[in-house]
């Protein structure tokens, strides 16, 4: 027993150190091509700016007036579009693709075909994808939501010089594709959320920062702007925990604290998947609820309804997969788009907006930002009861 | 006094450990927080008591870590939340258990392939089923009544106030664990099985049919571990990783003999809570991860050491 108690607390430690040495180079990469103040100020400022365009469809709106004149891709219709998918990874990339195909059947007079591949979180398996999308010389223009950037750059510049590319979600990193669909960003998501709790605790109040993984972007950037935050407001962060999105260990983790703490006056999440988890540690324990933030996601709004702790989404909207199908198709028809960057509004949800996104009728991971309440099929198509 | 000590060879450090906790939390001096503490406890419990027969007959089992995982994702996958089919769900979890907990047994039984070597294959194949059906990361939740077991509560209850489902779980396996293995005949034939597997065939016990029955059984309370765990925590794609090898060192601590033939029921069950406890007061030092993960080593072969040299 003792033998095989030590081998895991090697292999642990193994473990251990090579994220460590994984942490630090991801770090580097970041301080050597991003001025973070600046980023954070441009995403804050963007929370407060009015986006052009619709008010009541977020997903056509954009920030910034600079459109791109397309005219030299115009082309005649019906058009062969096709996209290369990172993957289905998690919840939210489903919902993506269901909107996505939504949208794609409500284009069907411009739309002749719609071929997809889907990458597996792999960047061998969508470099591929790409290629014999390029190689097969059908396709009039390309999606690609890239697995990671580094990786996808040099195909993503291939595919430009035969056809315009749109690419959303994660980036690449060239200037290449026509115009790259995204939210505001991760500065201003962690923030948002930061702010909600500075508000609603106690000068000093105890915080429990729940975070996902050492050194992917999207979490970093989120947590960097949160810790700001709370710097600032001089809250007192009593745990930062990385809990790998995953809810048992999470449970786990707030019962812990809980135990160890007593109360805890809020607990701050980079992933909204965990904050259901959190909010039953508090139940179960017979714990008065915290201010506990969250995502879109439908268990969570839902509890957050139900249970009446005070809640507050930052969403990464869904509905960026119908805004790429709509800009390639503007851009085929000549039209002008927002570029080199599409820059999505990324509305939050509180308390004042709570009813509009409830549905107990969608499924638990379904996530309200999708922009999908208006499309044929609603709910049902997205997992949805009637 | 002595009898129970010998039972119990955990019970001095678990008694010291609660004393520990109890002093240092204000929340474990209630009612309430006790109740917790079980049933947090409680998988733990459970999985040790059904590993006792395995260990008692001279094996181990690795795969219930992986067993446990597979039974959160299966009801999820299955359930894809709708309470209405919990029942379905459950029965296919019972099922998969008896299937992992007979493949183990007859491979060990009859194929004679050591049973470290049969269950760490058992831990990788249940695993990447689990894995792959899953793909990567679970798409759907339990719906609330398959979480009932692992947590749910009965409320109004005289003296405790409200009682966690799971605590009595823990109690029921707990009994009839002990009822099989210090009743029965069976029992008996497991520990005749663990001392001298060539006495007992000489003795006319069906050693194969005894050794399947003991994985059978050890993959069962994987299984209702595992409902625990996943009710009371939800889905995860590693839920239960860790569970097979503290399971065993439960045991150990309890006064299980890992090579065969001795230990009680009330031994292992101690010797998870005295384990469970010490996870406990270790979170309430505020110990970090790495160096608790050194402690509970460090723990862990004291107690195999004391076992040892009684």
């Amino acid at each position: 027993m003792a033998q095989t108690g030590l081998i895991r607390a090697l292999l642990r430690a193994g473990t251990l150190i090579a994220l460590l040495l994984a942490m630090c180079g991801v770090t580097w990469a970041q301080v050597a091509n991003v001025n973070v103040d600046k980023e954070f100020a441009e995403q804050m400022a963007l929370m407060k700016a009015k986006p052009n365009g619709p008010a009541d469809k977020p997903w056509e709106q954009w920030f910034d007036a600079n459109l791109k004149d397309t005219s030299s891709y115009a082309k005649k219709g019906p058009y062969h579009l096709c996209f290369s998918n990172a993957g289905l990874g998690n919840a939210w990339r489903v919902t993506g693709w269901i909107t996505m195909q939504a949208e794609v059947e409500l284009d069907k007079d411009k739309i002749a075909s719609f071929d997809h591949a889907d990458g597996q979180s792999n960047d061998n398996k969508q470099i591929s994808d790409i290629q014999s999308f390029i190689n097969g010389g059908k396709c009039d223009a390309l999606i690609v939501s890239p697995n990671t950037s580094a990786a996808l750059t040099p195909v993503v510049e291939q595919a430009c010089k035969h056809m315009p590319v749109v690419t959303f979600d994660r980036s690449v990193n060239t200037p290449c594709p026509v115009t790259a669909v995204r939210s505001i960003g991760g500065y201003a998501w962690g923030a948002a959320g930061a702010q909600f709790i500075v508000k609603n605790i106690p000068k000093g109040g105890k915080v429990l920062v729940l975070r996902t993984a050492p050194g992917i972007d999207v979490f970093e950037t989120r947590w960097t702007a949160a810790d700001k935050i709370f710097k600032d407001a001089g809250v007192d962060v009593v745990g930062n925990e990385f809990v790998g999105g995953d809810r048992a260990k999470t449970k786990a983790i707030v019962t812990d604290y809980i135990t160890r703490i007593g109360q805890i006056d809020a607990v701050w999440v980079d992933l909204g998947t965990v904050s259901v988890a959190a909010a039953e540690a508090f139940q179960d324990m017979g714990m008065p609820y915290p201010v506990i933030t969250g995502e879109d996601e439908q268990d969570y709004l839902q509890a957050w309804q139900k249970d009446g702790f005070k809640g507050f989404a930052s969403t990464y909207p869904a509905y960026q997969w119908r805004t790429a199908v709509q800009a390639t198709l503007k851009i085929l028809e000549g039209k002008p788009v927002p570029a080199p960057e599409w820059i999505l509004p990324q509305p939050v949800i509180t308390k004042d907006n709570l009813a509009k996104f409830v549905n107990a009728k969608l499924s638990p991971l379904h996530f309200s930002m999708c922009g999908c309440e208006d499309m044929p099929g609603f709910p049902e198509r997205w997992g949805g009861k009637k | 006094m002595r009898q129970v000590l010998k039972a119990m060879p955990a019970l001095p450090l678990l008694i010291a450990l609660l004393a520990l906790m109890v002093y240092m939390s204000p929340f474990y001096r209630t009612v309430p927080g006790l109740m917790i503490f079980l049933q947090r406890a409680a998988p733990l419990v459970v999985l040790a008591c059904g590993t006792s027969f395995v260990l008692i007959a001279g094996g181990f089992d690795l795969s219930l870590g992986s067993l446990i995982t597979l039974v959160a994702i299966a009801g999820a996958m299955i359930t894809q939340g709708d309470a209405a089919l919990t029942a379905p769900a459950v029965a296919a979890v019972f099922a998969i258990g008896l299937v992992v907990g007979t493949v183990n047994g007859i491979v060990v039984a009859y194929v004679k392939v050591p049973s470290i070597i049969t269950t760490l294959g058992t831990l990788l194949s249940v695993q990447g089923i689990a894995m792959a059906w899953s793909g990567g990361a679970p798409s759907s939740t339990l719906p609330e009544n398959f979480r009932y077991l692992g947590r749910g509560r009965i409320h109004d209850v005289p003296v405790l106030g409200s009682l966690p489902v799971s605590v009595i779980v823990l109690v029921l396996v707990w009994a009839m664990t002990h009822w099989l293995l210090h009743r029965t005949n069976f029992g008996s034939m497991v520990f005749m099985l663990g001392d001298n597997p060539k006495a007992a065939l000489l003795a006319g016990v069906p050693t194969r049919r005894v050794r399947v029955a003991c994985f059978v059984i050890s993959s069962l309370t994987a299984v209702i571990a595992g409902l625990l765990l996943g009710g009371y925590s939800g889905v995860s794609v590693d839920v239960g990783g860790d569970y097979a090898l503290q399971a065993i060192a439960a045991a150990v601590i309890g006064g299980i003999v890992l090579l065969g033939g001795r230990g009680t029921i009330a031994g292992a069950a101690s010797g998870a809570l005295a384990l469970y406890a010490l996870f406990t007061v270790l979170n309430l030092f505020g110990v970090s991860e790495p160096v608790r993960l050194a402690v509970q080593g460090l723990i862990l072969i004291a107690a195999a050491a004391f076992t040892a040299r009684r």
